[in-house]
């Protein structure tokens, strides 16, 4: 067995301090929004990991490509550490924007564009690893993976410009106001700090997961065929 | 002997010319082979036309007792009721469209075809399209009948045929991959249903603007999105179906 790599050790230890000082930045260091008080700390943590995860689906999706064309299970197994780690990200983004909501849009949930499409991306790759466990032979496993994944990514921003059809109140606070959006506010500069010091503490916590995930993937990979050899 | 022999040659370098130059009246070909073949399998058996039928009718009567489709209702739910059991009606027909191929080997036989692979996706294609629109037709008088809604306009005609389009498309290559798991006829509403959202939300938009008779401005919108899905994921399903069906 190969011993961890030390830049991912480093890379470990890193994600764990930025951790801290990222939940410092947001608790601490920003100023209390006036209309919606404390609860507005949540959208620090809520920003990035939806970064996070929608780069990672986005990235999953080229993944697929890549692997459709070179044919290299080292693709797939990086295509599933993606997902993964993006998939669980996601699920935080979405229990994290449900907290918010609840005092400010007065619901836990509205049938809301962005909400709508991501419970749908949430669904979507889950039925992507119900898909994998259903197929035993791993180049099948692979290719349909890299198949559904593409699709889903394709389909995932259909799905939110046709519902937008519909009206949206999600603020959106970066670039760009909707009248009817509720809840929306401005940032100041410590705000904005809080902000980038989150998006850039997540980005790092992303990375390491899926690093270590890609190595967990590496080992199931070299355990599936010693099992084979003794087998046979 | 001679006038036989010609013959046999001929045959030969025609399927010869088959095999190493596939022009475009041989991929037709090839297509409405698949497609004859699966229509003319149904006609004798009429399993999967019986099934998808009965099956629209059953969830067009549980719609009515969940909904209680009063006449105010009714105006409202109408193409929602319709478009779902479009949706649970195709699922049936796609799982048993593609497990008749799995079972006894077909799908092997027909990858076996010197033909393109695309062309037996697009067979598959267009004749799970006939099924559906088939089961369709007999659905819209039916339900026009019994809630007293005329449904026979042109322009939701449209929206059925350009829903089922995209439908069918993506619905055959989900059921490509899902015969071949272990899970098969559960994994494919599952894995089709949340990829197949942008349709029925854009379909229902449109036919509900057709029956409230809305200004054509505010339905080319839904039109439209059902114009790009159907022409972004055939293309796509097109392009990767060979690396669902190849051993």
């Amino acid at each position: 067995m190969q011993p961890k790599p030390v830049l991912l050790k480093i890379i470990d230890g890193l994600a764990v301090i930025l951790l801290g000082v990222a939940t410092y930045f947001a608790l601490v260091k920003a100023p209390t929004e006036q209309v919606m008080g404390q609860v507005q700390r949540v959208f620090y943590f809520h920003i990035g990991t939806a970064w996070t995860a929608l780069l990672g689906f986005l990235f999953a999706a080229v993944l697929s490509l890549v692997f459709l064309f070179t044919r290299d299970l080292k693709w797939d197994r990086f295509q599933v550490a993606a997902i993964e780690v993006s998939l669980v990200f996601f699920f935080i983004t979405i229990v994290l924007g449900s907290i918010w909501a609840r005092p400010a849009w007065n619901t836990w949930w509205t049938w809301d564009p962005r909400l709508t499409t991501a419970a749908i991306t949430e669904l979507i790759y889950i039925a992507y690893f119900m898909l994998r466990q259903g197929i035993d032979d791993p180049d099948r496993r692979a290719r349909f993976g890299a198949v559904y994944a593409l699709i889903g990514g394709i389909s995932a921003p259909i799905t939110f410009s046709a519902i937008r059809l519909f009206r949206t109140i999600h603020p959106v606070v970066i670039a760009g106001g909707n009248p009817e959006a509720q809840g929306g506010f401005s940032m100041t500069p410590s705000m904005l700090n809080a902000m980038f010091v989150a998006l850039i503490a997540f980005t790092v916590i992303f990375i390491d997961l899926y690093w270590n995930r890609i190595r967990l993937g590496n080992l199931e990979d070299k355990v599936e065929q010693l099992k084979l050899k003794v087998m046979l | 002997m001679t006038v036989k022999s010609s013959n046999i040659v001929q045959a030969k370098t025609e399927q010869r010319s088959a095999l190493s130059a596939p022009t475009s009246g041989n991929y037709l070909k090839a297509v409405s082979a698949v497609v004859w073949k699966d229509l003319q399998a149904e006609f004798r058996s009429r399993e999967l036309f019986s099934a998808m039928l009965v099956f629209s009718l059953l969830i067009i009567l549980i719609f009515n007792f969940a909904l209680e489709l009063d006449i105010k209702t009714r105006q409202s739910v109408t193409a929602g009721v319709l478009w779902a059991t479009f949706a649970f009606a195709g699922t049936l027909g796609l799982n048993r469209s593609m497990a008749i191929e799995k079972d006894r080997g077909c799908l092997d036989g027909l990858l076996l075809a010197p033909v393109d692979r695309s062309a037996i996706y697009f067979g598959k294609v267009i004749s799970n399209l006939v099924f559906m629109l088939i089961v369709e037709v007999i659905v819209l008088p039916v339900y026009s009948v019994l809630y007293n809604i005329n449904l026979f306009q042109p322009g939701l005609l449209l929206v059925i045929l350009l829903g089922s389009i995209g439908y069918s498309g993506v619905g055959t290559l989900l059921a490509a991959m899902s015969v071949q798991t272990r899970t098969r006829d559960i994994l494919l509403p599952i894995l089709l249903f949340p990829v197949i959202i942008p349709v029925l939300l854009a379909a229902v938009k449109a036919s509900s603007g057709f029956l409230d008779g809305s200004d054509f401005s505010d339905i080319l919108l839904p039109l439209n999105i059902l114009i790009v899905y159907d022409i972004i994921f055939i293309s796509v399903s097109f392009m990767f179906f060979e690396n669902v069906v190849e051993e």
